[in-house]
């Protein structure tokens, strides 16, 4: 980007600008960017800027509203439409499906695409959780109306790390709380966290020759990536156990680390909750 | 009292770095090292041995607010640390301006020790402290919900920067 076309540079730059290899989108020309509000001002705020410098070479959009001026309450009980999401994620799988070489392959590619998603979306439930967080204020007037947000508490222990899956995250990304939650009778590494009916499968018809394909490796991923952000290294895989009432239950098999085991009899001794 | 803000990844590399100093009581809100010069690298290593300690206290308290974690005694400095839900750390170094100082010294004279720009340790400081770490966070968060924000890149955002500084300005 930074060899933009030298007509496109624009002659009033501030001089540390003009020998660095700047970044900035406004060097192109303004008419490139057509954006809805929304999502230019997502494009702004992740403008790279190499400087404090805050010149007018940063595009603001029309109502001069970034990212910083949302308020991360505001759509805490918004719902986004089905058919949206059902749409994208059928154009994710089969994106995905026209590029892997097997059912495996298939799985870790949706779980990738989960991952980053759970990573992210830790600290917002975290801040949500926070006392304070809950004022409905709607104005997005000053950034400090929420102030108590950074109180929540981090999990620490696997349990309330695996009740704030079913009962924050779930609700969060499907406005219910997950049917389930079991620990493995076999292996004191395994938790299983039960959905009956699973978003993702629900538009999804998986061909016969892949019946071992479970699109909900997606879920997976995110819990994943929540329970690694988290400092709980895990592997969460999604397995079909239809029945004849929930033909799309899904159980999201979590195994955690060895380290993580330790680390929690650790802290069970030294009475951490 | 002077201030090095940087924000840590849980791979250890930084990814936000300020430098700012006091704008209460009088100040320019410019940074004033009592090591000079040397403070450009010397902070940035004060900072990353104190997380040795952030990794021994993180697992016994589940506050994302750490307070006062470790100091540096040649230089006065202390360090305080904020740990999101996904061990990413808010460090901040803090540092009293030096008393030999002439510009500040004049004026310390007029300020009760336990005013924020002098006492680096008194509970006034440490809310304030804590009020800017919160405002981080926010605004953390909101740098973690832009689609095009990757996790573990340097934030490049000139207004985080802007945000940053000005919750700086506003409590310490």
């Amino acid at each position: 980007m930074a060899g933009a076309p030298p007509g496109h540079t624009i002659p009033s730059y501030a001089a540390s600008h003009a020998g660095s290899p700047s970044r900035h989108m406004s060097q192109y020309p303004s008419t490139t960017v057509t954006t809805t509000t929304t999502s230019s001002s997502a494009l702004v705020s992740g403008t790279p800027a190499p400087t404090s410098t805050l010149s007018s070479t940063l595009r603001y959009p029309s109502t001069r509203k970034t990212i910083y001026d949302r308020n991360l309450n505001r759509s805490r009980n918004a719902e986004l439409s089905r058919s949206s999401f059902a749409y994208l994620f059928m154009e994710m799988v089969s994106y995905a499906h026209r590029r892997v070489k097997g059912i495996q392959d298939f799985e870790k590619r949706l779980n990738e695409q989960g991952y980053p998603l759970g990573l992210k979306l830790l600290d917002l439930l975290l801040y949500r959780a926070g006392p304070g967080a809950s004022s409905t204020s709607l104005t997005s007037s000053s950034s400090t109306s929420s102030s108590g947000g950074g109180a929540a508490h981090r999990p620490l222990r696997l349990l309330p790390l695996l009740t704030l899956l079913t009962t924050k995250l779930y609700p969060l990304l499907f406005s219910r709380p997950a049917d389930s939650l079991e620990q493995s009778t076999t292996n004191p590494a395994e938790y299983m966290i039960i959905d009956n009916t699973p978003l993702t499968n629900q538009y999804i018809s998986v061909p016969k020759e892949m019946n071992q394909l479970s699109v909900a490796a997606y879920i997976a991923g995110i819990i994943e990536g929540v329970c690694d952000g988290a400092g709980f290294e895990c592997k969460a895989s999604a397995h079909n156990t239809g029945t004849d009432v929930w033909p799309n239950r899904t159980v999201f098999l979590i195994r955690f680390e060895d380290h993580v085991l330790e680390r929690e009899k650790e802290l069970e001794r030294q009475g951490v909750k | 009292m002077s201030y090095y803000f940087v924000i840590i990844s849980p791979t250890d590399t930084p990814l936000f770095e300020l430098t700012f100093g006091t704008s209460k009581a009088g100040g320019d809100g410019v940074a004033r090292f009592r090591n000079g010069e040397t403070a450009r690298y010397m902070n940035q290593f004060i900072v990353h041995a104190a997380l040795d300690v952030v990794e021994e206290v993180q697992w016994l308290s589940p506050n994302m607010w750490l307070k006062v974690i470790d100091n540096y005694a040649p230089t006065n400095s202390h360090i305080s640390c904020f740990i999101t839900g996904t061990n990413v750390r808010f460090m901040l170094l803090h540092q009293p301006s030096a008393i030999t100082n002439a510009s500040a010294g004049s004026r310390s004279s007029t300020i009760s020790s336990t005013s924020v720009p002098q006492n680096p340790t008194s509970p006034q400081t440490e809310e304030a402290i804590r009020q800017f770490m919160t405002e981080v966070f926010e605004l953390w968060v909101k740098t973690l919900m832009n689609p095009f924000y990757t996790i573990g890149k340097p934030i490049k955002s000139p207004v985080f920067r802007q945000r940053v500084v000005g919750a700086g300005r506003k409590w310490l």
